[in-house]
């Protein structure tokens, strides 16, 4: 009876309404087989922390389309780090400039996906990630 | 600290791996469950179901903060989703509903697939239970889709199974399943500030008041099944009717009073007893099932399975012969 589930965390931290994004994420990882804990748009860092710890998520998922990464992302980072979860993998998608994407890294960020990214390669970099975590 | 301390003290990193390793059916998570068993049996498991868009989430959410603002007592949520039967995978979106409950370290929201529990629950559901019970939880909410089997599974596990409706999902006699005023022990009709909810409510009220009558007698020992308008008979309990709006304070008070009145009753005519007798009757039924099944499964093999289909597909053998040969049970 062992199953091994991908469970991913999709969150969308901020104030940002555009959630088309997300959803189709959400759904190409549902079909790829991956079990989606979909959170929703106005999460705090907080909240996403917290979902994280609860769920037990390998892989977090986060869309950004505001401009206000470079504050909430270092900020979720944190957070799982304080709540004992570093090797969570974290995906930034959205709209990010260039020049963010090494910042982002440097938090700790596993990739950064701009828009026209097929899904596909999320789905492959995610079932990677999730081996990964779980070796 | 071993993972058994961790776990009744109270470390919510540990619950939530150790919930992961249950729910994979993870051999490793086997004698951890088996030592946690005799702190179970303290919670109160409420059962919350109902057809998609009435509001359960929401609704739980409600709950929720109204029973953390006016009590101590510690929540876990277990909020169920179908899995997808072609791909395997989910969208688990219940949490979208509980963002009033973020931060609130007293509560524990734990979102699960169905994983194909052939429509019912997983026994997976159950065992997370325990496990919310053994280590401190007083109330453990179970929120399940009213679909097919679910709805008698949660019944089973729960002691407390509230069934939600809202006005405009089938208002008709016929359209309401029969098998909801079997398993309601609390009807909620959420989003009441909807019109249609005097439909409703009027359709729930007969339907429950021609199903009712009929248990009651069936409990009191008669043999023939026919109407006796309101028996107040305090061996059977008349599941309440109740209005909510869940986005709203509105009912949620309510609804507490009525399931803390259910469980008193529980208690008071010994049905508490009973149903934990049958609860476990069918968790043992369930596993010995599951696990005959893969012991079959290692048993037979893929060749012997694959050589029964092939047989079977030329017509050289009927399926009951295949089976006769498959588990060896033939005469």
């Amino acid at each position: 009876m062992t199953e091994q589930k991908i469970r991913v965390l999709i969150a969308k931290p901020g104030l940002d309404g555009h959630d088309r994004g997300a959803k189709v994420v959400a759904r190409a990882l549902r079909d790829a087989g991956m079990e989606v804990i979909y959170t929703g748009l106005r999460q705090t860092p907080e909240m996403i922390a917290e979902a994280a710890l609860q769920e037990d998520v390998k892989v977090i998922g986060l869309s950004i389309l505001s401009g206000a990464h470079l504050a909430l992302v270092p900020r979720v980072m944190d957070l799982l780090r304080a709540n004992g979860q570093k090797d969570v993998q974290v995906f930034v998608g959205g709209i990010i400039p260039e020049e963010d994407v090494p910042v982002l890294k440097q938090a700790g960020v596993h990739a950064v996906y701009g828009p026209g990214t097929p899904t596909s390669k999320i789905i492959e970099d995610v079932r990677a990630s999730a081996a990964a975590v779980a070796a | 600290m071993s993972l058994d301390e961790a776990l009744l003290a109270g470390d919510r990193l540990a619950l939530s791996r150790f919930l992961t390793q249950v729910e994979n059916g993870n051999p490793e998570a086997r004698p951890v469950l088996d030592r946690l068993y005799r702190y179970t049996g303290r919670a109160h498991r409420i059962g919350i179901t109902g057809a998609p868009g009435t509001g359960k989430s929401s609704l739980v959410n409600r709950l929720v903060l109204t029973l953390r603002a006016n009590t101590q007592k510690r929540v876990a949520v277990i909020a169920v989703d179908p899995s997808s039967p072609f791909s395997g995978g989910a969208i688990l979106g219940d949490r979208v509903r509980m963002r009033d409950l973020a931060g609130d370290t007293g509560v524990f929201i734990r979102s699960m697939a169905s994983r194909g529990a052939l429509g019912g629950l997983a026994i997976t559901t159950a065992q997370l239970a325990q496990v919310f019970d053994a280590v401190g939880y007083d109330v453990i909410l179970i929120e399940t889709v009213g679909a097919g089997q679910s709805e008698v599974d949660i019944a089973r596990l729960a002691h407390t199974t509230l069934v939600v409706e809202a006005p405009g999902f089938g208002d008709d006699i016929q359209a309401i399943k029969a098998g909801i005023m079997e398993i309601a022990d609390i009807l909620v009709i959420n989003k009441a500030d909807l019109p249609g909810v005097e439909n409703t409510e009027r359709a729930l009220r007969s339907n429950l008041e021609m199903g009712y009558s009929i248990q009651a007698n069936r409990k009191a020992g008669h043999q023939e099944e026919f109407l006796i308008p309101g028996a107040a008979d305090s061996t059977v309990w008349v599941p309440p009717i109740l209005k909510t709006i869940a986005t709203r304070e509105d009912g949620a008070g309510q609804v507490w009073e009525k399931i803390e009145e259910h469980y008193a009753f529980l208690k008071r005519s010994g049905r508490l007893n009973e149903i934990e007798k049958e609860r476990v009757q069918k968790e043992l039924f369930d596993l010995t099932t599951a696990r005959l099944m893969k012991h079959w499964q290692e048993i037979a093999g893929k060749y012997k399975m694959e050589t029964a289909l092939q047989r079977v597909l030329d017509r050289e053998i009927s399926p009951e012969q295949a089976v006769d040969w498959l588990t060896d049970t033939g005469k």
